[in-house]
């Protein structure tokens, strides 16, 4: 798959995982939310089990709407048996995932090597 | 600093960017300015969307008292109001998987204090200057 690039949003398919980068620092506003929402949901719908990796490192602030948009994401990732997981995400934006236990329903590694080796083959 | 916006959210970025170019000038810590600037954007979200309802005939008053030591924030919608205790805990396992109801939660645990008057039409927060300034953690 070649890669896809959105306005927030850097998409490439390394070993069958989707690798998102976020390309803005800010997950804020309701624009902006929707657009990424809309380009992952693409990645998710009408494929079995697809596999996603998401990498915070450029994100410094992110807001509950952008927390619902990936619960939303992760929802459907569950719903196609597929799998989800959160790498680089700053010291700040973690304490947020702490915050609301949301840290608890994501899998969150430090790295993305990590985050690669974490799935699992069906 | 008063601002009287409509239920829209450009209105309510430019009203963010004026007070956090403030928060700015009194060089604030690296935590209180992530706090300020994530309850800032919580309260009048919360405001427009769930208060006024998206109507944009419906005002939001924002107002922003900074200084060295703190910055007091007050967001007023013109919506039906409601309790803060009718409001679910979105930690709860039952609420985990919701989409929404958060933005609460990051207001009480990242101001310093927080009060909700007019039948939660407006809400007061505060934030001090204080990077390790212990944030109340609502259980």
């Amino acid at each position: 798959m070649p890669q896809i690039t959105t306005p927030s949003l850097i998409i490439d398919e390394l070993k069958g995982i989707y690798v998102c980068e976020f390309t803005s620092s800010r997950i804020l506003d309701e624009t902006n939310i929707k657009e990424i929402g809309d380009a992952l949901s693409k990645l998710v719908d009408g494929r079995e089990s697809p596999r996603i990796l998401l990498d915070f490192l450029n994100v410094d602030h992110l807001s509950s709407a952008a927390l619902g948009m990936l619960i939303n994401v992760n929802n459907r990732v569950k719903q196609r048996k597929g799998q989800l997981r959160l790498c680089k995400i700053r010291p700040q934006i973690l304490e947020v995932f702490a915050i609301t236990k949301l840290n608890r329903l994501f899998k969150i590694l430090p790295t993305r090597e990590e985050a690669m080796q974490s799935f699992t083959t069906h | 600093m008063r601002f009287t916006i409509s239920s829209d959210f450009a209105c309510s970025r430019e009203v963010q960017q004026k007070v956090m170019a403030e928060v700015e000038k009194h060089n604030y810590c690296d935590a209180a300015r992530f706090a300020i600037k994530l309850a800032l954007e919580e309260a009048i979200v919360n405001a427009i969307k769930h208060g006024n309802q998206l109507d944009p005939a419906k005002k939001v008053i924002i107002e922003a008292n900074v200084t060295d030591q703190q910055t007091l924030l007050t967001v007023e919608d013109e919506g039906a109001g409601f309790e803060r205790e009718s409001v679910p805990d979105p930690r709860d396992p039952e609420n985990l998987f919701k989409a929404s109801g958060r933005g609460i939660l990051l207001i009480e645990s990242y101001m310093n204090q927080v009060t909700w008057s007019k039948h939660g039409r407006r809400l007061t927060m505060c934030r001090r200057n204080e990077p390790d300034a212990p944030a109340p953690r609502p259980t």
